[in-house]
C-alpha cells in the first residue's frame, strides 16, 4: 500500500465539522427533523444510528472484498437493517418509554442515507479500524448536531433543557417551535450560521495568506 | 366517507413531508426544477402504492402466520429495493417516454424514507387493503403536492436577494418551515 493515508485524527475529526454529516452533506435530515422535539430525544436517536453506523462500517470493512460490486449497495442494505432490528428489540426492552417517542423512526434508521453513504464512500473502500474511526466521528457529529437541535427546540418551546426547567415561567413559551415548523426553522437557521463561520474563517485564511506574502515582499 | 378522510388526513393534514419529515431528501434535492418535481412525485406515488401492497401482503400473509414479526424491517426493506429496481425494468421495457420522465428518479426512491415509512405506519395503524391502498394514494398526493409547491417556490426565489449565509439549503429550509405553519391550518379539519 503505497496510498499516501490521511491521519487517523483528522478520520475522526472530520465528521465533527468539516464533512458534518447534517450541516455541511446534507444527510439523514428526516430523523434529524422529526425527533429533535426535546435534547433527550436527539440524544437517544444519535445514539442509536451511531452503534448502527459503527457496526455496520466494522462489518462491511471486514468482508468489502467478498462482496461483488453489483449486489453491494442490496448487501449494505441487508447488514444495515439487521443492526436495525437489533438496535429496535434493545430499545423496545431497555427504555421503552424513549422507543415510544421516537416510534417508527427507530426501524426508519434503515433508509438513513447517512449510513448507506458511509459504507458505500469509506467502509467499502477501507480498512476496518479505519471505518470504525470514521463511523464514530460521524456518529458524534450526527448526534452533537441533532442534540443541540433538540436542545434550542426545547429551550424555546418548553422552557426546558433535558428535562429541567431553565427559562423562567415569565417566558412565554414558542409553541411553534416544538411543532413541525419550528424544525424546519431552527434547521435553517443552524445551516445559515454554518455557512457564516465557515465563510468567515475562509476570509481570514484568505487574509492571513495575503498578509504574509506582503511581508515577503517588503522584505 | 371514512376511506375519504384516510385520504385527506394523509394529504394535508398529516402531510408526509411537512408534517411527518419523510421524504425530506427528495424534497430538498430534487424541488430545483418544476419539471422534475412533478416526475419524481409521480414516480414516488407510483412506488408508494406498489409498496404498501406488496409489504400488506407480506405482512398479513407470511410474517405474521409464521410469527416472524422481528423481520418485518428486513423483510419490508428488501421488498422495496427488489420492487423499485422491478418497476425499473417494466417501465423501461414498456414506455420509452416514462422511462425518460421517471427513469433516473427510481433508483433514488430506493432510500425514499416516505416508503418504508408508509409500509411501517400502514401496518402500524392495522388498516384493511382498501385502506392502505387510499392511504398510499393520499401519502403520495401530499408528497407530490408539497415538492412541486416547493420547487414552483424556488424557481422564483433564483431571482430573490437572499442573505449569503442562508443560501442553498438554508433558504429551503426556512421557506419549508413557513410551508410547514401553512400546512398547520389543516390541523382544524375532523373527519
Amino acid at each position: 500500500m503505497a496510498k499516501k493515508q490521511t491521519p487517523i485524527g483528522t478520520e475522526f475529526m472530520k465528521g465533527l465539522w468539516d464533512q458534518n454529516p447534517v450541516l455541511k452533506a446534507l444527510l439523514g435530515l428526516c430523523p434529524t427533523l422529526a425527533v429533535t422535539t426535546s435534547a433527550m430525544n436527539g440524544v437517544g436517536m444519535g445514539v442509536a444510528t451511531t452503534f448502527v453506523l459503527v457496526c455496520a462500517s466494522l462489518l462491511i470493512s471486514l468482508v468489502r472484498k467478498a462482496i461483488p460490486t453489483q449486489v453491494r449497495i442490496a448487501s449494505f442494505i441487508v447488514v444495515i437493517a439487521t443492526f436495525v432490528t437489533i438496535v429496535d428489540l434493545e430499545m423496545k426492552a431497555l427504555f421503552p418509554a424513549m422507543s415510544k417517542s421516537l416510534g417508527a423512526f427507530i426501524p426508519l434508521i434503515v433508509v438513513n442515507c447517512l449510513i448507506l453513504g458511509r459504507q458505500e464512500a469509506f467502509a467499502s473502500k477501507n480498512n476496518p479500524f479505519r471505518s470504525i474511526v470514521d463511523a464514530v466521528g460521524m456518529g458524534l457529529g450526527f448526534t452533537l448536531t441533532l442534540t443541540v437541535l433538540g436542545a434550542v427546540r426545547e429551550l424555546l418551546g418548553n422552557r426546558t433543557m433535558f428535562g429541567f426547567q431553565v427559562l423562567p415561567d415569565a417566558f412565554e413559551p414558542w409553541i411553534v417551535m416544538i411543532l413541525p415548523a419550528g424544525a424546519f426553522l431552527t434547521l435553517g437557521f443552524m445551516l445559515g450560521a454554518v455557512n457564516t463561520i465557515t465563510h468567515r474563517r475562509e476570509q481570514a485564511a484568505i487574509a492571513t495568506r495575503r498578509a504574509a506574502s506582503l511581508t515577503v515582499k517588503e522584505a | 366517507m371514512e376511506l375519504f378522510g384516510i385520504f385527506i388526513t394523509a394529504t394535508l393534514i398529516n402531510n408526509f413531508v411537512l408534517a411527518q419529515f419523510l421524504g425530506i431528501c427528495p424534497f430538498v434535492g430534487v424541488s430545483g426544477k418544476l419539471s422534475s418535481a412533478t416526475s419524481m412525485g409521480m414516480a414516488t406515488t407510483f412506488v408508494m402504492v406498489m409498496a404498501t401492497l406488496v409489504t400488506y401482503l407480506i405482512q398479513h400473509l407470511i410474517l405474521e402466520p409464521l410469527g416472524l414479526g422481528f423481520l418485518q424491517t428486513v423483510a419490508f426493506i428488501l421488498v422495496i429495493a427488489s420492487l423499485v429496481q422491478f418497476v425499473e425494468m417494466v417501465i423501461k421495457k414498456v414506455s420509452t417516454p416514462l422511462y425518460r420522465a421517471l427513469g433516473i428518479f427510481l433508483p433514488l426512491i430506493t432510500t425514499n424514507c416516505a416508503i418504508m415509512g408508509l409500509c411501517l405506519f400502514a401496518v402500524m395503524k392495522d388498516y384493511s387493503f382498501l385502506q392502505s391502498l387510499i392511504y398510499a394514494l393520499g401519502a403520495g398526493a401530499g408528497f407530490t403536492l408539497a415538492i412541486v409547491l416547493m420547487a414552483g417556490i424556488r424557481e422564483e426565489l433564483e431571482l430573490a436577494d437572499v442573505p449569503r449565509a442562508l443560501q442553498g439549503a438554508g433558504i429551503t429550509m426556512v421557506v419549508a418551515g413557513i410551508m410547514a405553519l401553512g400546512f398547520m391550518g389543516f390541523a382544524g379539519m375532523k373527519f
